[in-house]
């Protein structure tokens, strides 16, 4: 563990990245004893500029509402959504991908060609028909965001599953009577962890990318406030009042980009075949 | 004046390594035209020597003293800039791996080219020309063909020799080469050792053979230096060295080379039904080739082979690499499924079993493997490895965990192993846990796929050793599968020689290896190693009865 943290740490951004999160995490956290009335009322005049106003720091929206308020609301939606669909995302993609790489054959053809049928289509443009379809809440979001990212998991976990598979360990196993489900569980799996674990980091990015478009396009859940919302619904005003736009703006660069570094400074930490780089 | 010399030559190792200096004071030096040999076990420091020359030391590891001269040059002093003009073109070096020293994608010309490119040598055409040269003259066959080869297309051996080419290119005056011969059988072995030595005599190059097995060095080398610990305990000349030693720690790797002697077979009654009897197996590999219409691969890796193993018999089975000696024993423990034939392990067949059958006679015949790093799950601790076993046999968890440390004590290591993991433990201590899995689930036979290949000779021995104890105390049969006629003389009451993937002698084993009946095995006897020292230390013995 310690050498895990030696390793990250070597990354300065990866370390920048995990405390630009962890202050995401502490808002998110804090907003409920913060800011207790609800995101959605009225406190206010509109469109108030940034510090010009006591007790209302980023101003008020076209509708009066704190700017603020919504921010820490809409780290909260913004990191569910994010962790719940990657993890979903993950529980598609890791056993289909296992099973395949795992027994080959027709098996992994035939999950493959089904991973491939969702590969095909444009994952933006799927999501939006998926939400189309389903009424537009908070789990439906998640449910369409993790329907439309399992592919590239499934495909990874294959990979590694398929190089792990004809390993001695593996074999010895077999030969040791262990039934296929628990060698896929105990055997193979831990030892594809490190790459899942990166290409989650990264997943939970695209995530929170892929849901603030969602309501950037009025397809979010309307009782929850979320950044993507926050951008859509300022984006008329975008001449007059550019700042509505630009504030939950920073706010999604900031995360995902801290998301990103975390996901390198992973990458650089259990991946074995880079701990003896020169610097 | 020598053309390479080391002088005090110290190696720090980062803090938090098992011990301070990789290297310690070394001093030697190496003329042209001479093959020097630096001989230790894994960890001596002798690798760490040859990465300090061409100037290639891993990340935190730095010389802490003493000066490498080459020509009158400090090369610890160069500049990385100064160094990479002088690799390659003076010194060069070949490696253990011939596999991941090749770039896969590239053809093979196109890689001895790109030394000369490198280097900004020659015009196009003229490379081309010398890289077909080069290939010549180390014997790669037909090399209007390969040089359009990717290196999966060929051997362990060719690719060795392209390697050895690369490192020619540019007629260095230092050939290092780090255990160029470990991965390779021993025909090839014999090969790689003459071409290496016809080249320093032809070119007048100065060789740097670092291995970790006496015999070769005794068939190659004019001078010799013993490593341990990063100390050199002995330095002289080969006969020197390999007849009168003089520490004990030379004495002690001299005396663990497996020699090619016989031990008295206990006689089988060949009227006792056999544990095992194997009939008409074979098994055929059938790869598809890019194109729907290609013609598919077809590798007849077993064919027809019938043998019977009585109980507490040793079968040795050898061959060269590609032989199909482990195809055949991964069909007998089942991790392949055989098209024909019929293995019988005490009455049953379990050649074409499957599912719950399988599973119930499965634990009567283990498996030890050859690599002790890859055969040990890296995530799982020992007594985890011991215990899956037992459980998926049903076995409820405490009594597993008593076996497990029984058996640990059984293979000489200390219970307190059960909760470290794999790494903690050397090549050695891993293959005890390999031992100890195998006969976890009490099996009536083992069958050990190169189980002592990949381990040091001095603790090949103790191994072998320990293979030996326990086949004697706890009755098994066994199958071992070798490439080293030595240690199979060893070992084996029998063997079986195959050669593409046909039983071609089985007999006794001072039969098969001391009176062969056909050109293969004998071959195969040819090539190992040592054999002028064995005959210069007869002599010796003769001289002072």
């Amino acid at each position: 563990m310690r050498g895990f943290w030696r390793r990250y740490s070597r990354n300065r951004g990866a370390v920048i990245g995990l405390f630009i999160l962890l202050a995401v995490i502490i808002c998110a956290a804090a907003a409920p004893f913060l800011f207790p009335r609800s995101p959605w009322s009225m406190v206010q005049r509109p469109f108030l500029p940034p510090f010009t106003v006591d007790g209302l720091m980023l101003g008020t929206d076209a509708l009066g509402r704190d700017v603020l308020s919504g921010l820490f609301h809409g780290a909260r939606v913004s990191l569910l959504v994010g962790l719940v669909s990657t993890v979903v995302a993950l529980s598609i993609g890791i056993p289909i991908g296992a099973l395949a790489g795992y027994y080959g054959g027709l098996v992994d053809d035939g999950l493959m060609r089904f991973t491939e049928f969702f590969q095909t289509i444009p994952s933006f443009a799927l999501a939006i028909v998926l939400l189309a379809i389903f009424q537009p809440s908070l789990g439906y979001i998640i449910l369409a965001i993790a329907i439309v990212s399992w592919p590239p998991v499934a495909r990874l976990v294959r990979g590694e599953v398929l190089s792990l598979r004809h390993r001695e360990f593996v074999e010895a196993a077999t030969l040791s009577g262990q039934s296929n489900l628990r060698i896929i569980i105990w055997q193979v799996l831990p030892n594809a962890l490190p790459p899942i674990i990166v290409l989650a980091s990264l997943m939970v990015a695209t995530a929170i990318l892929l849901e603030s478009s969602l309501s950037f396009l009025g397809l979010g859940d309307p009782n929850v406030m979320s950044w993507g919302y926050m951008i859509g619904a300022a984006r008329t005003v975008l001449r007059t009042a550019w700042w509505l736009s630009f504030i939950p703006g920073i706010a999604i660069v900031l995360t995902v980009l801290a998301l990103n570094l975390i996901g390198e400074g992973l990458n650089d930490a259990l991946n074995p075949r880079l701990r003896s780089r020169t610097p | 004046m020598s053309l390479l010399s080391f002088e005090n030559l110290s190696i720090a190792l980062p803090t938090g390594a098992d011990r301070p200096l990789a290297v310690e004071n070394v001093s030697f030096t190496l003329d042209a035209g001479e093959i020097l040999c630096i001989v230790g076990e894994s960890g001596s420091g002798k690798s760490m020597s040859a990465n300090a020359l061409m100037g290639l030391l891993p990340e935190g590891v730095t010389p802490a003293s003493g000066r490498i001269l080459f020509e009158d040059r400090n090369l610890l002093d160069l500049s990385e800039r100064e160094m990479m003009s002088l690799r390659g073109r003076e010194i060069s070096m070949i490696f253990q791996e011939p596999l991941s020293a090749l770039n896969p994608l590239m053809r093979i010309g196109d890689q001895i080219v790109e030394v000369f490119e490198t280097h900004g040598r020659l015009t196009p055409p003229e490379r081309r020309k010398r890289a077909l040269e080069l290939m010549h003259e180390v014997g790669l066959p037909d090399p209007d063909a390969t040089i359009r080869a990717y290196p999966f297309q060929l051997s362990g051996g060719q690719r060795q020799r392209v390697v050895i080419a690369m490192a020619l290119a540019l007629e260095p005056k230092v050939l290092v080469a780090d255990e160029p011969t470990t991965a390779l059988d021993v025909t090839t072995q014999a090969q790689i050792l003459a071409l290496i030595d016809t080249l320093r005599r032809e070119r007048g190059m100065a060789v740097l053979f670092i291995t970790h097995d006496f015999s070769v060095v005794a068939d190659i080398a004019d001078r010799v230096i013993v490593m341990q610990s990063g100390e050199v305990v002995e330095a002289g000349t080969a006969d020197k060295v390999l007849l009168d030693p003089t520490h004990a720690y030379t004495r002690a790797l001299l005396d663990a080379i497996p020699r090619l002697s016989f031990h008295d077979s206990v006689p089988h009654d060949d009227e006792a039904a056999p544990i095992l009897r194997v009939q008409d197996l074979s098994m055929t590999f059938r790869t598809r080739t890019s194109g729907i219409f290609a013609k598919p691969r077809v590798v007849k890796a077993v064919q027809n082979a019938s043998f019977q193993l009585q109980k507490g018999e040793t079968i040795g089975i050898v061959g060269e690499s590609g032989s199909g000696k482990s195809t055949l024993g991964r069909c007998l423990v089942r991790l392949l499924t055989p098209q024909n034939g019929t293995v019988e392990i005490g009455g049953k067949d379990i050649a074409k079993i499957n599912g719950d059958a399988l599973h119930q006679h499965r634990r009567r015949i283990q498996m030890i493997f050859q690599d002790p790093y890859s055969s040990l799950n890296p995530r799982a601790r020992i007594g985890t490895i011991l215990t899956e076993g037992l459980i998926a046999y049903g076995s409820d968890k405490k009594a597993a965990r008593t076996r497990a440390q029984e058996l640990l004590t059984l293979v000489g290591l200390d219970p307190s192993a059960m909760t470290r993991f794999p790494h903690e433990f050397s090549g050695g201590q891993r293959q005890r846990v390999g031992i100890a899995r195998a006969l976890a689930l009490d099996p009536e036979v083992i069958i050990a796929d190169e189980a002592v290949s990949a381990l040091d000779v001095s603790i090949q021995a103790q191994v072998l050793d320990l293979l030996a104890e326990l086949k004697e105390r706890l009755d098994l049969s066994m199958i071992f599968i070798t490439h080293d006629l030595r240690v199979a003389a060893q070992v084996c009451d029998r063997i079986i020689v195959m050669q593409r993937g046909e039983m071609v002698e089985f007999g006794p084993c001072a039969q098969v290896l001391g009176d062969p009946q056909t050109a293969y095995t004998r071959s195969l006897l040819d090539a190992i190693p040592g054999k002028a020292h064995e005959r210069a230390l007869a002599a010796q013995r003769e001289a002072t009865p």
